[in-house]
């Protein structure tokens, strides 16, 4: 009888997976690829840019030396393939990168690819080339290379100052594509010469971008699309119409706010949406340098007044995630898992007791029901940064804090910040990758550029060279937490929440992964196809 | 006559140096330049990468070296690099202008031919049911935002045809191409054609009660005629003020409605120009608009001539 069982399970399941082939079909090549654009970026050079406005349409020109699959949502060190590099290896010290390069790949305009090309663009990154790039936001990446050596047309290493294991991920980031030599930075900007999937054909600013299938892929038979084109639409309602409409195939990925997605749902039921986290989080910035922000008690008593539920409730519906630095789990690798989290003040779930415990700190920094803190809480003038600032606003009245809000226009934002001219700030941070060496460097450490509150510590920063270092990611892990509890406790830049959104595309449109613990590292697109 | 146009030349000159001077120093008392906004896209300020970058651009120099050298190249034909996509700013601008021509004409010729014979046929059938109705048409003409409107229109396409009237910038026929034009200038011109019909009606009721129109009327003249040939030609020139005021303001309706319907004209570019302080972009384009409007202006005043032969341009 069992076997009886067995033979139908079998039969059963030789016909799901039939069906399944069968409906997932062979990859076909042609069609091209309509999306909107949410905005026109500033340029084209995606070493010189710091937002996936550039990365998204221009990830597709380029190859790395290595990259995270297309097709595994969760970026992490099992994940990372060869792309200009066939393979690499660390030497037994873990001091030297060496990567062996792919033979026969040629720029767009039909020049050989060499390890020269390699050390072009880290010379480039590092600051050392005779070019220079006009803006360089991800130099601090490379600050453990010394050197990048060549051994021969297609062998290429990189000398590290220490070990760095996090070197790979940040090389397997979209925004760390490898330049041509014979290109300078500045035609870049305004014609990428690549050596992926797709040609650049035209960026018309405001209107839109155009790319086509490269013929000479190395990757015998891909691209499968024949071309991708994005028509730059900032209106986000005429964009999510068009899309409704049949106008794109997609929509410009994690475009769509959590309430949208219902509008999209309804109007277009066919459609399939995604939706995962952006590891971008929303976090407050505080000016410790001057009152009444460099009295510990306040900025612990702000801390504890979050309602962290309530800003995700609010803003996304429910679906955002409350963590610290690092994206929490399942899609973050590096996130503290929830019993530690609500170890740290103002993470644990009492709200009210919370609140008890930070109005005491208040009164005992001199404030109270009779006198209250008035404090200026600016942002920019974003929705994004704006709605968050504003439940801020309102929380921090349980405490005695009554907070006005000052809308910063963007030009002005990080001059402001630069100028420590506010008391708080509601901030976004985005991460490049699912990785704490970048979080902790980038935000962090002592001098950095992207650190806004100058926040400053020895000893943790101690932490952060013992962390990069591990290479056993079970045992790192464990560090990282440790630090970030401590950044938390430190109240260095309160992680409010890490934003989730969405993307949709339609039925036709095949092979696309949205990265669940990245926005900047899965629009390559070289497999993506047209059921048409 | 002569003397007349050389001295309104003149006032024109002096009209758009004072528009040039103007637009210049405005844009630097706005915060912020369009090095400040590539470092704040970026998340990060180097000191030294900002001031390499703004002397590239020329705007580490002092306002009045940076100004000759932009009205001196304005008047050579040299209007400079836009800073952001860094091709001649001239490259930029021109493509685009011909789509917004296209735009605020049609927008304009709808003004005209619905506000003016509905604004006639409001006076002539006065305190009927028909007048009324016309009469909350303007109204709500008036009192709807055009993006409003435009958003309403693209929301009611995709609700009811499945289709959507966005810009196509391939049209493979004439009327293709008529019909990416006509809706967006439908929704712009919406609020031009009720002040046109406003206009043209109370202009109409005013001369409706002159003696030349009984008189007309007592020798005999059809309601046509009279209405047409003796009272709308005497009340067309305040409706032609109107629209020569509207062509002028248009520009800020079209702004909404090219990026409402994603129309890539001038009008949308500009403020994207704006926002990421591309003054090369800016100043010129907006010296374009001025002497359009200058020149606009100038039409109007000589159409007045034309349209009323008691209106002599003399010395």
């Amino acid at each position: 009888m069992r076997s009886v069982w067995a033979l139908a399970a079998m039969a059963a399941l030789s016909v799901l997976t039939a069906s399944t082939a069968t409906l997932a079909g062979e990859p076909k090549q042609g069609g091209t690829l309509r999306m909107y654009h949410r905005d026109s970026p500033a340029n084209a050079s995606i070493l010189e840019g710091a937002t996936y406005s550039i990365n998204i349409p221009f990830m597709g020109v380029f190859n790395n030396l290595l990259i995270y699959d297309q097709h595994i949502a969760q970026n992490s060190p099992d994940t990372l393939r060869p792309d200009l590099a066939e393979s690499w290896s660390w030497s037994s010290d873990n001091k030297k990168l060496t990567f062996k390069l792919r033979q026969g790949v040629k720029w767009h305009d039909g020049k050989p690819f060499t390890s020269a090309d390699v050390k072009c663009s880290f010379d480039l990154l590092m600051g050392k080339s005779q070019q220079k790039l006009r803006q360089n936001p991800r130099k601090a990446w490379y600050s453990e290379v010394n050197e990048i050596t060549t051994n021969g047309e297609f062998e290429v290493t990189f000398d590290l100052k220490r070990p760095q294991p996090s070197l790979l991920a940040m090389l397997a980031s979209g925004y760390t594509p490898v330049y041509p030599c014979h290109v300078s930075p500045a035609d870049m900007r305004t014609h990428p010469i690549g050596t992926g999937p797709f040609k650049f054909v035209e960026f018309k600013a405001n209107e839109s971008i155009k790319l086509t299938r490269n013929p000479d892929y190395w990757k015998k038979g891909l691209p499968y699309l024949d071309g991708i084109e994005y028509t730059i639409i900032t209106n986000r309602s005429t964009a999510i119409l068009a899309f409704v409409a049949g106008k794109f195939d997609m929509t410009f990925p994690t475009h769509i706010t959590i309430p949208l997605l219902k509008d999209i749902k309804s109007q277009a039921p066919n459609a399939t949406c995604v939706v995962e986290p952006t590891n971008v989080s929303t976090n407050i910035i505080v000016n410790s340098t001057s009152a009444p922000f460099d009295n510990i008690d306040i900025r612990r008593a702000m801390a504890l007044a979050l309602d962290r539920k309530a800003f995700v409730d609010i803003l996304f519906e429910g679906q955002g995630d409350i963590g610290g630095t690092m994206l929490p789990p399942p899609q973050g690798l590096w996130g503290m898992p929830k019993d530690r989290l609500e170890t740290i003040p103002g993470y644990g779930r009492d709200i009210n007791a919370n609140r008890e415990e930070a109005r005491k700190l208040m009164q005992k920094a001199g404030y109270g029901p009779d006198k209250r803190l008035a404090v200026k809480v600016s942002t920019r003038n974003i929705a994004e940064y704006r709605d968050p600032a504003v439940i801020l606003i309102d929380q921090l009245k349980s405490i005695y804090i009554d907070g006005e809000l000052d809308v910063v226009e963007t030009a002005n934002w990080f001059p402001k910040v630069a100028r420590k001219d506010y008391m708080l700030g509601l901030n976004l941070t985005g991460n490049a990758v699912d990785d704490p060496d970048q979080s902790f460097y980038e935000n962090y450490a002592c001098g950095s550029e992207r650190n806004y509150t100058n926040y400053c510590n020895k000893e943790i920063e101690k932490l952060f060279d013992v962390q990069s270092q591990e290479t056993d990611i079970a045992k790192r892990r464990p560090l990282v937490w440790d630090i970030d509890k401590k950044l938390q406790e430190d109240v260095a830049r309160p992680i409010i929440f890490h934003a989730r959104a969405g993307t949709c595309w339609h039925p036709h449109v095949k092979g696309v992964t949205i990265m669940s613990n990245s926005s900047y590292n899965g629009f390559r697109y070289e497999d993506v196809w047209l059921d048409k | 006559m002569f003397a007349y146009l050389v001295r309104r030349l003149f006032l024109m000159l002096v009209t758009l140096f004072g528009i040039s001077v103007v637009i210049f120093f405005l844009l630097r008392i706005v915060p912020g330049n369009i090095v400040d906004i590539l470092f704040a896209a970026a998340g990060y300020v180097d000191a030294a990468d900002k001031a390499n970058l703004e002397k590239e651009l020329g705007i580490d120099r002092p306002l009045i070296v940076q100004y000759w050298h932009w009205i001196s190249g304005f008047l050579r034909g040299d209007f400079g690099f836009s800073y952001v996509s860094e091709k001649p700013a001239l490259q930029e601008i021109l493509p685009r202008i011909p789509i917004t021509a296209k735009l605020a004409g049609l927008a304009l010729l709808f003004s005209a031919s619905i506000g003016i014979p509905l604004g006639v046929i409001s006076a002539v059938k006065q305190g009927t049911k028909l007048d009324y109705a016309l009469r909350v048409v303007s109204l709500s003409g008036l009192s709807l935002p055009s993006f409003w409107l435009g958003l309403l229109i693209l929301t009611a396409s995709v609700a009811m045809f499945g289709q959507m009237p966005i810009f196509n910038p391939n049209p493979k026929t004439w009327l293709e191409a008529f019909a990416t034009y006509a809706v967006p200038a439908a929704a712009v011109g919406f609020r031009s054609a009720a002040l046109t019909m406003r206009i043209t009606r109370s202009s109409m009721l005013e001369v409706l009660r002159q003696d030349y129109i009984r008189t007309a009327r007592a020798k005999g003249a059809s309601e046509a005629a009279v209405n047409y040939q003796h009272a709308l030609k005497n009340a067309i020139l305040p409706v032609i003020t109107v629209i020569g005021i509207e062509a002028a303001f248009l520009i800020g309706g079209l702004i909404v409605t090219e990026t409402v319907f994603n129309i890539p004209g001038v009008a949308r570019f500009l403020v994207e120009a704006i926002r990421w302080r591309d003054y090369p972009i800016v100043q010129n384009l907006v010296m374009f608009i001025a002497v359009v409007v200058v020149f606009a202006n100038f039409t109007v005043d000589m159409l007045y001539a034309v349209f009323d032969p008691r209106i002599r341009y003399t010395d």
